[in-house]
């Protein structure tokens, strides 16, 4: 039997803004058929957040309690929602644009908190929506509106950011793969604490198109040629390595979450003037 | 039965807070308003609720945002940087009508400025804190015990028309320290305002679905009322527009919702939205605020030993301004208005709006240091 997807979507939305062949439309099918095998009730258990940018829009068309913040604020946000109500699945979905430029410090600042916040970031290397400036992520040596001689910004590699900055769950994965990309979900949609699960997707209209690819699938094979498995990635020289993006998970360790510790907080001060130690959060792992 | 406590205006602002239903605080330190944020996470997590050091201010607003739009009372507590930091986000606040209490405790600008120093400077910028058109709430304490009962004020004002409210606090008044006499603990609890909701069927739920002039119905989150929230225009259900009628709706009724509610009912609640002392008599009438009009009080009674009529206004609700009760201070008091404010006539405008003249005289302070009531006294015997 087809999926269901009408019951997660807000159907009178459709059809999305996205352009014909956007990757964003293969994530938003993906994170509904997540939600899914999670079992998590659209009424009462979850929330999807969103920035500015074409992802902006993804949270208006899931069929939950959904807010659409501003630009580069959306992890912020979450971060609130997500404290004051610890038993709601939060999901935040941003761009390359949106969360690791204008947004980057509340995004390197959440991975440290290690909060149970489950972010996507659908990283398409562009500002697509307002047409073609460069992003973080785009790769040096492509044309853009702001870059008109050719981008010279080197990028971010934003899933080794995102270890850097002690993300718990740390995942890639590509629209060309929809079923890789729905089981990344919901290993980070499972996982106990914050998951930076990175999808590259195309725009072959604002990147694409002054890029010799200006189809999705031509595209999507350059989003193929650039990402080699993570047990491939680790035979390569290191050399080639710097070439190529990793994809599957690329760290996964358990580590207090910070809801958790904030209610050990709130149990010492009912005892008031007890102290949590170090040791107390230890015992918890 | 009253209670009388010890503290300093952060400290009672921020256990105002708690007391009138807070349970989450996000912020960012900023000099002179720490003390609110210190006491918030003392507090906050006694009563079960959630306190958080954020990574910078615009952060410091968003979480708090985020906490208030899922039905819990948030606030946060900056100094005018943080508030020229967090200016995007009370624009959201304001166009999703998402409650919120920032209690801003002003210090000398612009920039870095004078941080330790007392100013009041800000009430400008709390007026129109971010772009577009709205209007704004605003209240500024004048004593320690109003620093506890404007802050609950704040945040009843918040629920009822569904904004971000604005406490003002000087340098002065949030760091002095002294006895502050509060109403009880249940007259307070028997004041608060809850936000309306919706109790119909979730398929009928339109939270921006109100008629002109009226806030948002926003229910509690994650109960079976799902609505989307956008600082874009949008429409009954909270969907992003671009329809020009909506819009000009939307902007029309962000305005009318505070100012001509204002207008037509006299202020926003039934508490005084302005104090005055000594004015029945008085020849001459001081206008003053914050922690100047401290300084005022005692103005008054020295000119009145030395045989000059002196009274005092103080506007409390400073946005929108008590403007029908200015307007007759205008007409009776004439050029017999002295207005004194540590800025450079920012409230000083606004009486000439009101009045429409500016024949007052004003004793205008922006050095950081504060207003001495010897320096009114003389100004006020220049005028007689």
């Amino acid at each position: 039997m087809a999926f269901n997807y009408d019951k997660y979507l807000r159907v009178n939305k459709m059809p999305t803004l996205w352009c014909w062949g956007c990757g964003d439309g293969v994530i938003l099918k993906s994170t509904i058929r997540a939600i899914e095998k999670m079992g998590w009730d659209m009424d009462t258990e979850v929330c999807v957040v969103s920035g500015i940018g074409c992802s902006g829009r993804f949270s208006s068309y899931v069929n939950c309690n959904t807010v659409h913040t501003t630009h580069g604020r959306t992890m912020a946000y979450a971060t609130g929602i997500k404290l004051a109500n610890p038993h709601i699945n939060v999901i935040v979905v941003a761009g390359d644009g949106d969360s690791l430029a204008i947004g980057g410090n509340h995004t390197i600042h959440a991975c440290r908190r290690n909060i149970n916040l489950n972010f996507i970031l659908i990283n398409n290397f562009i500002y697509g929506l307002t047409n073609s400036q460069i992003s973080p992520t785009t790769p040096q040596g492509m044309w853009c509106v702001s870059a008109q001689n050719g981008n010279i910004d080197p990028t971010f590699n934003a899933a080794n950011l995102a270890i850097g900055a002690g993300a718990t769950f740390v995942a890639r994965e590509t629209v060309n793969d929809p079923k890789k990309l729905e089981k990344m979900l919901v290993k980070g949609f499972e996982h106990k604490g914050y998951s930076f699960m990175e999808v590259l997707s195309n725009c072959h209209i604002n990147l694409g198109r002054k890029n010799k690819m200006a189809s999705a699938m031509e595209n999507l094979s350059w989003i193929d040629s650039i990402t080699v498995s993570k047990k491939k990635w680790d035979e390569l020289p290191p050399e080639e390595q710097m070439n190529k993006l990793a994809t599957g998970i690329l760290r996964e360790v358990v580590q207090p979450e910070y809801t958790d510790m904030y209610e050990e907080v709130i149990k010492a001060a009912q005892g008031k003037r007890g102290k949590i130690t170090q040791a107390d959060f230890a015992k918890k792992i | 039965m009253a209670r009388e406590v010890i503290g300093n205006g952060n400290e009672l602002a921020a256990e105002a807070a708690i007391d009138a239903g807070a349970r989450f605080f996000s912020g960012y330190p900023i000099t002179p308003s720490s003390e609110v944020m210190h006491v918030a996470s003392d507090l906050l997590p006694e009563v079960g609720g959630k306190f958080i050091q954020m990574e910078d201010e615009i952060a410091g607003i968003c979480a708090a945002l985020g906490a208030s739009m899922s039905g819990i009372k948030s606030f946060t507590a900056t100094s005018g940087p943080g508030i020229s930091l967090k200016a995007e986000q009370i624009g959201l606040g304001f166009i999703a009508e998402i409650p919120l209490v920032i209690v801003n405790v002003m210090r000398g600008g612009p920039s870095t400025g004078l941080p330790t120093r007392v100013s009041q400077a800000d009430i400008g910028q709390a007026q129109y804190p971010t772009h577009g058109d709205y209007a704004s709430i605003t209240l500024c304490a004048g004593s320690l015990t109003e620093c506890y009962t404007q802050t609950v004020r704040a945040f009843n004002l918040a629920e009822k028309y569904m904004s971000p409210v604005f406490i003002l606090l000087d340098e002065t008044i949030g760091h002095m320290h002294g006895k502050a006499v509060l109403p009880d603990l249940e007259e307070v609890e028997a004041s608060i305002v809850h936000r309306a909701t919706f109790d119909g069927a979730p398929a009928d739920y339109k939270p921006y679905d109100v008629p002109m002039n009226k806030p948002a119905v926003l229910n509690p989150m994650f109960k079976g009322y799902k609505y989307h929230i956008t600082g874009l225009h949008h429409g009954h259900e909270g969907f992003p527009t671009e329809d020009a009628i909506q819009c000009e709706f939307n902007i029309e009724r962000l305005v009318g919702k505070i100012n001509t509610v204002a207008a037509e009912n006299d202020g926003l609640d039934d508490l005084p939205d302005y104090e005055e002392y000594m004015l029945d008599d008085a020849e001459v009438c001081i206008i003053a605020y914050g922690s100047i009009g401290l300084g005022a009080y005692e103005a008054v009674n020295k000119l009145r030993e030395q045989g000059i009529k002196a009274g005092m206004f103080r506007p409390i609700l400073l946005w929108p301004s008590p403007a029908k009760r200015i307007a007759q201070i205008g007409a009776k008091f004439k050029d017999k208005i002295f207005i004194t404010e540590l800025n450079m006539g920012q409230y000083s405008k606004e009486i000439e709006r009101i009045i429409k003249r500016n024949d007052f005289t004003t004793l205008l302070k922006a050095n950081g240091r504060p207003i001495a009531p010897a320096e009114m006294v003389a100004k006020v015997k220049e005028m007689m």
